[in-house]
């Protein structure tokens, strides 16, 4: 009696939580398709390729999940936007963090014989055998966001952005704004991730250069944490180091330095006392930009599909699509040259609206 | 080895913080003897043992043997020098072979050669006359068999004094009997054996010779066949013995008439107990008794609704109620003190304090706590009224001796004054002096009008303080005996009875 | 005597991680007064730890009373959170009773995910980190979910107070937060028998059900606590950011937690409790933490170094340098102290 009492409530629990998170994703059905694209392919995929042939472009999407980040719910956003069947695609998508299952998910895609194969890979290695099949089966394959470690001749194009070209733009601009000293405390994001790793490049290569000065190097560790940050903050204040930067690898962990500076009185953004630079195109911190609270966020562009799709129409119609690693054009805002429209547009993540 | 003198043990002292464990004691063990040594809990046996062993560091004295002077600084060495030591619980390794638990550890080669192994195995278990195959799982022997396989590791490490610890408490009749066998054949090699024990009948038995400690403290060395067993237990006790036979004055012959405490019909429990019928009134001491897997712990477990009750009524006091969980039966007037002390009983590392007050707590209920002066006046009245010998009412339970720990769990039943206390073999394992204080207080207790259901696997003890003793076999209640047919015989001719009404 | 070595080992640590924080400046403990509130290395340790002191207090009676850990608790954290804000953005208001209101629900989602893994342990029997580990994988996701597939912000003056400071009183609220759960905690454990009965379900099961425990409600019990902690965790941790993100919020807790346990001299495999030292455990971790930032051992090193000062500490706490110590200090004491105390030892015997 009992047991079965406490059954019926672990199952009104997980029922609960399903509930919640059909409700939660309610305004943002995308994702919700992508599963159900996803069970389709693989219980009938050799009805809807025979259905489809000769029609839509049949492309398979190998994509990490949304709940990954604010950049992957955009990226796979866009991939289901532009790769849709009003577009003319017949397209199919995992979205899963598991190399072993996404590697499985392509070889699927293979079989089902789809045109195109779009990935972007959990784990940069163990892609060999999938590529050598895609080539075999003349596949024609574009990795997106993430490189794989393979020659180049395996696949067609990476579009990826250039985490380094990302932080020397944001470095550029920062030495342009005419400060007596740059004394910088760098927050890096996940130690050893492909972000982490080019945008703390620029800054130790600026260093390295005599044109900046790091006074605080910290860390979130194994994560993003914005507690992190604020820490790493904290302790510069307390431990009396002079600093009138804070290069933050992500619009979190900016967010958490400035509210280490909050607490500690210490001015910052357009008039203040020290520069805030963020990364990543939140849209709150394209807000914070704009009311002035901070100097700099740089873009991390998570659309990579209508640049994807423009090739895959040029190959289509005959033409070529270039070859290697190809890198998204990507930009820095400041107080000065933010607009609504980027917000709205370039923008990730929810926009809390204009700060007033 | 000089004079045939294996071990000698001289002016020992041992003490812990704010306790002097042992006291200048001297202890000689000659080759080819069993060496009893005797005394109550706490009298220092088992630091004794360790000192010789190198658990303990010895603070004085001095230890030789076979006439050379050494000092083990863990059994390890103590092993290899040869003193090999079996405790009362195996510690072997039950999931490995019988060869490999010979073996285990001691090989100086770091490759096995698997044959040579079962070979010697098996020619150590033959020469031993150890009824076990070299290749079969431990877990598969009886407990008498590994502690003989115990011994045999013991020994094959060439061992010329093997001290064993409480090696029967967990044997039954026969398994002992292979045991002493097995002693005497060790002896008859030159084998030097100490013998810690609490069976005083077992000591008789084997034993050539007897050292008797109390309070830390030799009382003296005794040729066994010249010491009269009520001295020796007098010596253990520091007093005269008289204190036993008045137990038996002071079991009055009960009338059967008081009011029905607790009474049940068609009582069932999904631990295998065929519905029984069951009842005793206030003032009453019963007891069941019965072979082991006889059915009789289980039995009373259902009364306590210890394990999950299948059915049957209950009737507390005339008035019918369904017990089907512990605290229904604390509730109604029940106490429980169960057979293994330790896994069922005891709450090893919380204080003596908390182990007496954490039924009636319990009973109280969650959001009524005792505060700290009320359970510390528990304590300290319980820890008087049974005489607990323990640093303080902090102590945690597990520091204390098992008389001591079940002095503990009895104190923590008598403190909800329950109408019915059921006893399962309270006194197990615990010395005599304890023992005999527990069946005065079972037979108190019952002079003031408590009902208890007294069970102990010596039947003498039943016999002495029970005025009806429930016998069963096979899982059900073959007879009952009260009055003049409460004698040894009579139950054992019951049990052979309901043998043959079963076949 | 083992509850004073259990506290004094945590303590000893503080202290030395003190005096090096110290060496490093002697301004170390100095305050001041900055947006009406204290400012300094302590208020900031003690706001840091928050978070991390609430979760190791649940952590801790789920330790005891289950012989496991849950590894879920940053999950529960960020899930119960996310709840809060979707309840506080449909009631719509910025009052005080509506921040409560959420916080409340907040809660009860906390206690939920608690009775979900508690139910799995105590009455399923599933081991704690692998019952815990389906939340543990999908927790993340679920409160992705319920944010609506973004990272909500949170402009609300009342969290924001909640998670800063409240003007007029010179205390960072997360501070006092923490202090008003301790002492709810300490209260409970005087009112309720919930220590004595988590410590009897942990050191013995069967013996506390033989003595009318029901250990699965207690089990049950004490993850719907740890739940509920980490709700408020979480609720802390939004006010504090003023945004929910759903990837990082109280990442990795579940290692500081467990191991501020650990710290506390609480054994792992259950039973007798120090909860006292697990709340100094989790300030240790924190403190640990911003030593490491204050001598700016560098981003590549902090882990090993980390890793180093826990295996010095735990190994310090294992019985076996224990004993050894307790040995060398009976052979300076007998040198010192020629007579012995007292004869008899009744209680020496082990049986």
């Amino acid at each position: 009696m009992k047991k079965i009492f406490v059954l019926a409530i672990a199952i009104a629990l997980v029922l609960s939580l399903a509930a919640c998170s059909g409700g939660g994703g309610s305004d943002a059905p995308a994702t919700e398709d992508a599963t159900t694209t996803e069970e389709t392919a693989a219980d009938g995929a050799a009805d809807t390729a025979a259905d489809t042939a000769g029609e839509a472009i049949k492309v398979g999407i190998v994509n990490l999940p949304p709940e990954e980040s604010g950049y992957r719910q955009a990226n796979v956003e866009d991939m289901n936007d532009v790769f849709s069947s009003a577009n003319g695609y017949d397209m199919k998508q995992t979205n899963t963090a598991d190399n072993s299952e996404q590697i499985a998910a392509a070889e699927g895609y293979i079989r089902d014989g789809v045109d195109y194969l779009l990935i972007s890979a959990a784990n940069a290695t163990g892609w060999d055998g999938v590529l050598t099949s895609a080539k075999e089966a003349g596949v024609k394959v574009f990795l997106f966001d993430r490189t794989i470690e393979t020659d180049e001749s395996n696949y067609q194009a990476a579009l990826v952005s250039d985490m380094y070209a990302e932080g020397t733009t944001a470095v550029e601009w920062l030495l342009n704004q005419g400060l007596d000293e740059y004394n910088v405390i760098l927050i890096r994001g996940q130690v050893g991730s492909a972000a982490e790793l080019g945008r703390s490049e620029a800054v130790t290569k600026a260093e390295d250069a005599g044109d900046l000065k790091i006074v605080a190097d910290g860390t979130g560790g194994d994560s993003w944490s914005s507690d992190e940050a604020r820490k790493v903050v904290e302790a510069a204040i307390t431990g009396g180091t002079k600093f009138n930067v804070i290069y933050a690898e992500n619009d979190g962990m900016a967010q958490g330095a400035v509210a280490a500076l909050d607490a500690a009185g210490i001015s910052h953004g357009k008039d203040g006392d020290v520069v805030i630079m963020g990364f990543d195109f939140n849209r709150f911190a394209l807000r914070e930009v704009q009311a002035g609270n901070w100097n700099y966020d740089g873009q991390c562009n998570p659309r990579q599909a209508s640049q994807i799709a423009e090739w895959i129409q040029a190959m289509e119609s005959g033409g070529d699509a270039p070859t290697g690693t190809q890198y998204l054009d990507e930009v820095g805002l400041d107080t000065a040259t933010i607009t609504e429209d980027d917000i709205t547009n370039k923008g990730i993540n929810e926009d809390p609206g204009q700060i007033s | 080895m000089q004079d045939g003198i294996a071990l000698e043990m001289k002016g020992i002292s041992k003490s812990f913080p704010g306790v002097l464990a042992l006291n200048n004691v001297d202890f000689t063990l000659r080759a080819g003897e069993v060496h009893a040594l005797m005394g109550e809990n706490g009298a220092g046996k088992s630091t004794l043992i360790k000192v010789l062993t190198g658990v303990y560091e010895k603070d004085a004295g001095q230890v030789s043997v076979g006439g050379k002077t050494v000092n083990f600084k863990s059994p390890q060495e103590a092993q290899a020098g040869g003193v090999g030591t079996v405790y009362q619980e195996i510690t072997l390794c039950p999931n490995i072979t019988v060869a490999e638990n010979l073996f285990i550890g001691r090989a100086r080669d770091p490759f096995v050669k698997w044959g040579d192994m079962n070979k010697r195995a098996h020619d150590i278990l033959d020469s031993l006359g150890i009824p076990a195959v070299p290749r079969q799982q431990l877990s598969s022997c009886s407990l008498a068999v590994q502690q003989m396989i115990a011994i045999a590791r013991a020994m094959d490490m060439e061992s010329s004094i093997l001290i064993l610890d409480e090696p029967t408490s967990s044997l039954d009749e026969g398994e002992v009997r292979k045991l002493f066998a097995l002693m005497n054949d060790l002896k008859g090699r030159g084998v030097g054996i100490i013998f810690v024990t609490h069976f005083i009948d077992q000591v008789y038995e084997v034993s050539d010779r007897i050292t008797v400690l109390r309070g830390g403290e030799l009382v003296g060395e005794y040729v066994a066949s010249e010491m009269p067993q009520l001295e020796l237990v007098s010596k253990m006790m520091g007093k005269d013995l008289d204190d036993i036979d008045k137990i038996k004055d002071m079991q009055v012959a009960r009338e059967e008439t008081g009011e029905y405490i607790y009474e049940a019909r068609g009582l069932s429990s999904d631990a295998g107990v065929r519905p029984f019928d069951f009842h005793i009134r206030k003032g009453e001491v019963n007891g069941f008794t019965g072979l082991l897997g006889s059915g009789r712990s289980e039995s009373i477990r259902a009364i306590f609704a210890a394990d999950r009750v299948t059915g049957g009524t209950v009737k507390i006091k005339g008035k019918k109620l369904r017990i089907d969980k512990p605290i229904k039966a604390m509730k109604s007037g029940i106490g429980y003190l169960p057979e293994d002390r330790k896994a069922d009983g005891i709450i090893a590392d919380l204080s003596v304090r908390d182990n007496i007050i954490l039924a009636l707590q319990v009973m109280k209920g969650f959001f009524r706590p005792f505060s700290n002066a009320e359970a510390q006046a528990f304590a300290e009245e319980y820890i008087g009224a049974l005489n607990i010998k323990t640093a303080s009412s902090n102590t945690p339970i597990k520091s204390l001796s098992g008389g001591n720990q079940q002095k503990v769990i009895l104190a923590r039943w008598l403190l909800t004054h329950p109408d019915y206390l059921i006893l399962d073999e309270p006194t197990r394992g615990i010395d005599i002096g304890t023992k005999v204080e527990i069946q005065k207080l079972v037979l108190k207790l019952a002079s003031e009008g408590m009902s208890v259901t007294f069970i102990s696997s010596e039947v003498e003890e039943m016999l002495r303080t029970c005025s009806r003793l429930i016998v069963m076999k096979d899982r059900r209640i073959v007879g009952e005996l009260r009055g003049d047919e409460l004698t040894q015989n009579h139950v054992m001719q019951t049990i052979a009875k309901g043998v043959s009404a079963d076949a | 005597m083992l509850e004073r070595r259990q506290v004094l080992i945590p303590l000893v640590v503080l202290a030395m991680l003190i005096v090096v924080n110290m060496v490093k400046g002697l301004d170390y403990f100095s305050v001041d007064i900055v947006n009406g509130a204290l400012y300094g290395n302590i208020p900031n340790i003690l706001f840091g730890a928050s978070e991390l002191v609430i979760i190791s207090i649940g952590m801790t009676l789920v330790t005891s009373a289950s012989g496991g850990q849950d590894i879920s608790v940053g999950m529960s954290a960020t899930i119960a959170s996310a709840a809060f804000i979707q309840v506080l953005a449909n009631i719509g208001n910025q009052s005080v009773l509506g921040v409560f209101v959420s916080f409340l629900a907040c809660c009860a989602v906390g206690a939920l995910l608690g009775l979900f893994n508690g139910t799995l342990v105590a009455v399923f029997r599933i081991q704690p980190m692998v019952a815990t580990l389906i939340l543990f994988t999908a927790g993340r996701s679920i409160a992705f979910l319920i944010d609506g597939k973004v990272s909500p912000n949170l402009r609300n003056p009342i969290t924001a107070q909640l998670g800063g400071v409240i003007p007029g009183v010179p205390i960072q609220t997360p501070i006092i937060l923490t202090a008003l759960v301790i002492c709810i905690v300490a209260l409970v454990f005087k009112f309720t028998n919930l220590k004595l009965y988590t410590q009897s379900v942990g050191i013995n099961e069967k013996a506390a059900k033989l003595n009318g425990i029901d250990p699965v409600k207690i089990k049950i019990l004490a993850f719907v606590i740890l739940g509920i902690c980490c709700a408020i965790a979480g609720f802390i941790s939004v006010c504090k950011n003023g945004r929910h993100d759903s990837v990082n919020l109280l990442k990795l807790i579940e290692m500081d937690a467990i191991l501020a346990v650990a710290i506390g001299g609480n054994a792992l495999s259950g039973g007798k409790f120090n909860m006292a030292g697990a709340i100094i455990g989790a300030f240790t971790i924190e403190i640990l933490n911003r030593t490491l930032l204050r001598y700016g051992v560098s981003p590549d090193a902090i882990k090993a170094v980390k890793a180093i000062f826990i295996i010095f500490l735990m190994a310090a706490s294992s019985p076996v340098v224990v004993n050894q110590f307790n040995k060398l200090k009976e052979r300076v004491s007998r040198k010192f102290i020629q007579a012995p105390e007292r004869t008899c030892g009744p209680n020496m015997e082990g049986q």
